[in-house]
């Protein structure tokens, strides 16, 4: 099988969040990748060592990527790609990210794509439908168990806590949620492989693309932080009473009861 | 201005869910002088889901009923709405949020090679321009953004946009539109509902949440208990999840879901910083602990520093009480 998985960086979650000049800062800030794209990682290994094939990550970023990649291929991927738009494009959007992922998959035979079902920065969760739409497969998002039996595929998802059992057939693209699995940490033998494992690196020109061809339609004007919270009232007294205040102050001073 | 809007209303068990009525305010919104028209998908007779949209603000409905649209499939809704956006051919679609929401939208965003901002929570019109606000970073941070070329289109967050009053004096044509939905590769084979409260997280105006101080699946009990005589729905903190208290759908966080209800008791959770990220929007916050030092607390609007074993069922009873007498 031809799996392909798709993969961001993304800030820690940890991190705190800065904005400079207008700007998230992301000098000095961890990275990671992104929490659902590990959930992707770990089930192409999976799927792979139960029906062969290859497992190739594939992410667009800058040249920090690269270090995301080397954790994937680490942890068992066997190939990485970088689409390196450092260079090439200041605005983007998920119609940007989805041309250039249905550009990248022209060429290739692949019968299983995976990815998060969402980022954590900017949490669209667009571009797997999306790219899906493109290349003319079915997809199943947010999934939480996938067997494949030949051409058919059966897949639990979750939809706001229910559980959905779907049917479908390769090939197709699939978003993964948490409680798919558990990812599992690079060993160390695995690192040492994943420096000799193949990373390509591409740019939109080996792609047939310019700058034109994968225009944003929607643009971000700021962003700023939450207002801070100030900070509130810790309750005295007896329980019973504390209990009873709160009540009160939700009722007359909150008006949520 | 006169645009022409299209919201996807969405029906759950033969209702509307009610962030299709906040949808239509939104579509108000951005569109005071234009045409509003509901697109509603199912099976059976959705007339009178249609003429319920026409009540909170809808101008006009148009429903797709097939028996193939009984369950929700991102295939045989998009059939459904291309052919309503064919024949409409709106300037704008505006849809919630949900989990259908988020399946459907980029389907139909990337055949119309559309843009498509998600999760907004709020729309301001300022003139010709109409900025969205939605959080990104789960929260932590928010962005405003413009659609500047194609469609207006954009999904809500539930809970954040205030429908219109209902007003069954309102009327307006629903027109049944017969669509072929055929050739789905992907089939819904069961669903099995663990939702049994019927209150969805996303949705939920209370929510009661719980964190590794619940210290056992029993332990969400008494949680469960406060939830529902505030008709509202229990969440968890990843501790709680992660340790098996609870299953994984009723994380909230960074990863799992954000939320912003009308009030959140926190109890014995210690507010992690992925925690808060999916929950400091919420408009109220209470926070139960043991400890004091709780960074909960800094995000808490009121506090107790206590056992949530007593806390929490001293607080159902009052509230019951409350009720009982209102």
């Amino acid at each position: 099988m031809n799996i392909y998985v798709l993969m961001k960086r993304t800030f820690d979650t940890e991190e705190k969040i800065v904005i400079e000049n207008g700007r998230i800062e992301e000098e000095g800030a961890e990275f990671i990748i992104n929490p659902y794209d590990e959930y992707a990682i770990e089930e192409a290994i999976q799927l792979r060592d139960e029906h062969g094939g290859e497992v190739t990550v594939v992410t667009i970023g800058n040249e920090e990527s690269e270090k995301q990649l080397r954790t994937a291929l680490a942890m068992g991927a066997d190939k990485a790609v970088l689409i390196n738009i450092e260079d090439d494009l200041e605005e983007t959007d998920q119609i940007t990210t989805t041309k250039i992922l249905e550009a990248f998959f022209e060429d290739k035979e692949y019968d299983l794509i995976l990815a998060g079902n969402v980022a954590i920065d900017n949490a669209s969760g667009q571009v797997g439908p999306r790219l899906a739409e493109r290349l003319g497969i079915p997809y199943v998002t947010t999934i939480t168990d996938i067997t494949i039996d030949g051409d058919t595929v059966h897949i639990e998802r979750d939809v706001e806590g229910d559980v959905e059992k779907v049917d479908t057939s390769l090939p197709l693209l699939v978003t993964c949620q948490q409680g798919l699995n558990e990812p599992r940490y690079p060993s160390l033998p695995g690192i040492m492989k994943a420096k000799k494992k193949p990373l390509e690196e591409l740019e939109i020109d080996d792609l047939d693309l310019d700058e034109d061809d994968v225009e944003p339609k929607t643009k971000t004007l700021e962003v700023f932080l939450p207002p801070e919270k100030e900070a509130g009232r810790i309750l005295e007294g007896e329980m019973d009473d504390q209990v009873k205040e709160l009540v009160s102050l939700l009722r007359s001073e909150a008006k949520v009861l | 201005m006169g645009k022409k809007l299209l919201v996807i209303g969405e029906v759950r068990d033969g209702a509307l869910r009610n962030v299709s009525f906040e949808a239509v305010a939104a579509a108000r919104k951005i569109n005071e002088d234009g045409e509003v028209v509901a697109a509603l998908f199912g099976e059976g007779n959705l007339e009178q889901l249609g003429n319920e949209m026409i009540y909170y603000g809808a101008d006009r409905a148009v429903v797709v009923q097939h028996e193939n649209l009984k369950n929700y499939t991102s295939e045989g809704y998009a059939q459904a709405a291309m052919a309503v956006i064919e024949d409409e051919n709106p300037e704008g679609i505006i849809m919630g949020h949900t989990a259908q929401g988020k399946d459907l939208t980029p389907k139909i965003a990337s055949r119309l090679e559309s843009g498509l901002i998600s999760d907004a929570t709020d729309i301001e019109v300022d003139g010709d321009d109409v900025v969205f606000t939605r959080p990104i970073y789960s929260g932590k941070a928010f962005e405003k953004k413009v659609v500047t070329e194609g469609l207006l289109f954009a999904t809500i967050r539930p809970n954040n946009i205030a429908p219109l009053d209902r007003d069954d004096t309102r009327s307006g044509e629903v027109a049944v539109k017969d669509v072929e939905i055929k050739d789905l590769r992907t089939v819904i084979k069961d669903i099995i509902r663990k939702t049994t409260e019927g209150v969805d997280l996303s949705e939920a105006k209370v929510i009661v949440a719980g964190g590794r101080g619940v210290k056992s699946a029993d332990g969400f009990k008494p949680l469960e208990e406060l939830a529902e005589v505030l008709g509202g729905a229990v969440g968890a903190s990843r501790g709680a999840c992660d340790a098996g208290y609870c299953d994984y759908s009723l994380q909230i966080g960074q990863t799992g879901k954000v939320v912003t209800p009308d009030l959140y008791i926190a109890c014995g959770i210690s507010g992690a910083i992925q925690h808060l990220a999916g929950m400091s929007n919420s408009k109220v916050i209470v926070a139960i602990n043991k400890d004091p030092e709780a960074n909960i607390f800094n995000v808490a609007d009121y506090g107790i520093v206590g056992d949530l074993f007593e806390v929490v069922p001293k607080l159902t009873e009052e509230i019951k009480k409350l009720k009982e007498n209102a």
